[in-house]
């Protein structure tokens, strides 16, 4: 049903069961928001987005306030403006002032809104919170002085994470965001997804940075500094350029990687081939011998560790594949050492990865051989685009290179590992033909492509029905692993991505980060699989070469070594 | 055997989150404070994150995270002890036992927590410890009181 309502003097459609915001939004109106989460239940708490209704006594909430045939609004009046002003005086009568050093100088919403707002002094003055940095964490720093207790961590933790390893602490006026018995995020039952920086409106989440070990690296003759990308990393850097969502910048990428003085470039999609090798022949194995149905997929370190923590008792029905980062750290510092004569020890590896988790998971302990870790430093999306500027490398002024050979040759189902279900897809493409010597028709699985928290599909491979399932935001995961812990039988294989959407959302992509950009990115992705002559990871030559003359075979006993690891339970508060 | 805090639990059977603020009452009775542990295990039954239960938990004034000291002193902070300067009081008593109000001493002789008024306004500013009202503290009398406490464990 369409109702009328009055916003500024004009008339609007809206529908009944909007709120205010989605009436105003859909008509291209805004007001400023800070509490409000798109897809959340709205909790209209920090009150940025009041307006004024007439016949209402006091200024409405637009995010949780449902629209009324007739009703008017003024969205922009003094009152609403002078009340929005002095929210963010409040807000800002205790934030440090310390833009000029701060991560989100620039991308900040606190310092938007004060733009917005039009805000010149500070009125109001108030007692400095005094909170140590919290710097426990491999891959998220927590810097509660900047933090305006807007909730949105919180709330991505618990309802789309099902973490909740923050939480709001205390009481008034000493609230503050904390972890369990003020521990260090370390400590806690935190997956390092990093969904919790992409929703701050402040400074006060962050990830911990590796620009600088690596750009002494590079500046140090001693060392081989070689560098692999995530497949979504091409389809998202363009973003943090001001060139359209989606963009593919591989080759600019490759030239600017090579301009800062990385000495190798490779493709991290080229080891989600191997991934695929491995980890379908995995499936193949589990499914004609007996094993532990459903697999699931082990790729994705925050879905690891939370696996660890909270789904212990099925860890044997992870993949035992390490993922494509620590595959290709692997081979760089085996296979890629060896025939470049370059010992070991003198390459510095560095992976730029859309993840705040990998930083985490190049830490792991089990991601070593002889005492030196398969990858060296892990950039976000973010650094590399920081590290870029700081080179002072005009991204428009170079021509598009290509990665080294051979670890930058990927076929398109290594590509689309970045999104949601293209892990799935790829490992799908792959198992059929090792079940039935022929290639799936049209190379695509239905069912398993979208922006779906939850896909569900069948595949046919030979006489067998595969059922296969795709979930992303570990809260999604929660659900389905409760559903196959109580007695469900019918799926085979499961893809589980921490991020809502996959990489191309990950916690280490671009701040701006929105539904739209994540759609390009996808639709990218895909693009690319659509047009490339290789879409399926053992038809890479480059695989099939690695295999001939280093590893032997997927499963083999050098495969097992180098490429396989093995979990362990998390005790966890 | 059986934990103090599981004993608790069994008395709240199929208990769901809104029960959580009285097993942590019960649990603090039995205990003296809220452990780490004994939170986790609260958590693990009403199926709460132990961030929840600790955000909750340090929302209210009537719960502790330290186990108490063997002399629990209670400061009073309510209108006429803070008229009558209990907030200087307070930190001379946090500057000498070494803790801040939440906490208990190494020695874990003294805990120190900071009450709202206990009725007493007569007496202001007053502290309590264990029960034992000491009237009209200044940051002068503060050291003879703690220390004819240290004297009774001599």
């Amino acid at each position: 049903m369409n109702l009328t309502i009055e916003v500024n003097n004009n008339n609007i459609t809206a529908n009944q069961g909007d709120t205010i915001l989605e009436a105003l939004n859909r008509n291209g109106m805004s007001v400023p928001t800070l509490c409000h989460m798109k897809g959340l239940f709205p909790t209209g708490a920090c009150r940025m987005c009041v307006v004024e209704v007439e016949g209402r006594r006091n200024l409405v909430t637009a995010c949780s306030e449902p629209v009324m045939d007739g009703m008017k609004i003024k969205t922009h009046s003094l009152r609403v403006i002078e009340s929005r002003k002095t929210i963010v005086e409040l807000l800002l009568s205790n934030h440090p002032d310390d833009c000029l050093y701060c991560e989100r100088n620039g991308s900040c919403e606190l310092q938007d809104l004060s733009e917005d707002l039009n805000i010149r002094e500070r009125r109001i003055s108030g007692q400095k919170n005094k909170f140590k940095l919290d710097v426990s964490s491999a891959s998220i720093v927590r810097d509660p002085e900047k933090c305006i207790l807007c909730g949105r961590c919180v709330r991505v933790c618990e309802e789309i994470e099902g973490v909740s390893a923050i939480e709001f602490v205390g009481r008034g006026s000493k609230t503050f965001i904390g972890t369990s018995f003020n521990h260090g995020l370390n400590l806690s039952t935190c997956v390092n997804c990093g969904q919790c920086i992409m929703v701050c409106p402040t400074g006060a989440l962050k990830e911990k940075g590796h620009i600088c070990e690596v750009k002494d690296m590079l500046s140090n003759p001693e060392k081989t500094v070689v560098v692999q990308y995530a497949p979504s990393i091409s389809v998202s850097l363009a973003e943090e350029f001001g060139l359209p969502s989606g963009y593919n910048m591989i080759g600019l990428m490759n030239a600017a990687l090579r301009r800062m003085g990385f000495n190798f470039v490779f493709d991290t999609s080229f080891s989600a081939d191997l991934t695929i090798m491995e980890e379908a022949s995995e499936l193949v194995h589990r499914v004609q011998n007996g094993g532990k149905l459903p697999m699931i997929t082990s790729c994705c370190p925050g879905w690891v560790k939370y696996a660890e923590e909270f789904q212990p008792d099925l860890l044997e029905n992870l993949s035992s594949c390490k993922s494509p980062q620590q595959m290709m750290g692997a081979i760089i510092k085996s296979y890629f050492a060896d025939t470049e004569k370059i010992a070991p020890e003198n390459i510095y590896s560095v992976s730029i990865m859309p993840c705040t988790a990998k930083k985490f998971e190049q830490q792991r302990e089990e991601m070593t051989q002889n005492g030196i870790s398969d990858v060296d430093a892990v950039l976000t999306t973010r650094e590399l685009a920081r590290l870029i500027r700081l080179y002072g490398i005009d991204i428009n002024k170079l021509e598009p290179e290509l990665a080294d050979s051979p670890l930058g040759t990927r076929s398109s189902a290594g590509k689309i590992f970045g999104t949601s279900g293209g892990v799935m897809e790829a490992a799908i493409r792959s198992a059929h033909y090792f079940i039935t010597g022929k290639e799936l028709v049209k190379f695509q699985v239905k069912g398993v492509r979208g922006l779906e928290g939850r896909k569900e599909a069948k595949v046919k491979v030979g006489e067998m029905e595969v059922g296969v399932a795709v979930v992303s935001g570990l809260k999604n995961a929660e659900i389905l692993m409760d559903e196959i812990r109580n007695g469900r039988k019918d799926l085979h294989f499961i893809e589980v991505m921490a991020c809502p959407g996959g990489c191309i959302n990950g916690g280490g992509q671009p701040i701006s980060t929105n539904e739209e950009a994540v759609r390009a990115r996808m639709k990218s992705l895909y693009d690319i699989d659509e047009k490339d002559a290789i879409k399926v990871s053992h038809k890479n030559p480059y695989i099939t070469e690695l295999y001939d003359k280093f590893l032997g075979k997927p499963l083999g006993h050098k495969s097992h070594e180098l490429l396989h690891t093995h979990y362990q339970k998390r005790d966890v508060n | 055997m059986k934990t103090t805090v599981q004993e608790i639990l069994d008395q709240y059977p199929g208990a769901g989150r809104d029960s959580l603020i009285p097993i942590l009452q019960q649990v603090q009775e039995k205990i003296g404070f809220l452990s780490e542990e004994s939170v986790i295990e609260v958590g693990k039954y009403l199926k709460m994150p132990a961030s929840k239960i600790f955000g909750v938990a340090t929302f209210y004034n009537q719960f502790r995270f330290n186990q108490p000291g063997k002399y629990h002193v209670q400061v009073c902070r309510g209108t006429a002890c803070h008229v009558l300067g209990s907030a200087t009081v307070l930190d001379e008593i946090e500057k000498q036992l070494k803790v801040k109000a939440g906490q208990t001493t190494k020695d874990k002789l003294f805990s120190l927590e900071v009450v709202a008024c206990i009725g007493a306004c007569g007496l202001a500013p007053v502290i309590n410890i264990n029960g034992e009202f000491h009237a009209k503290v200044t940051t002068d009398s503060i050291q003879s009181i703690f220390d004819s406490y240290r004297n009774r464990e001599e």
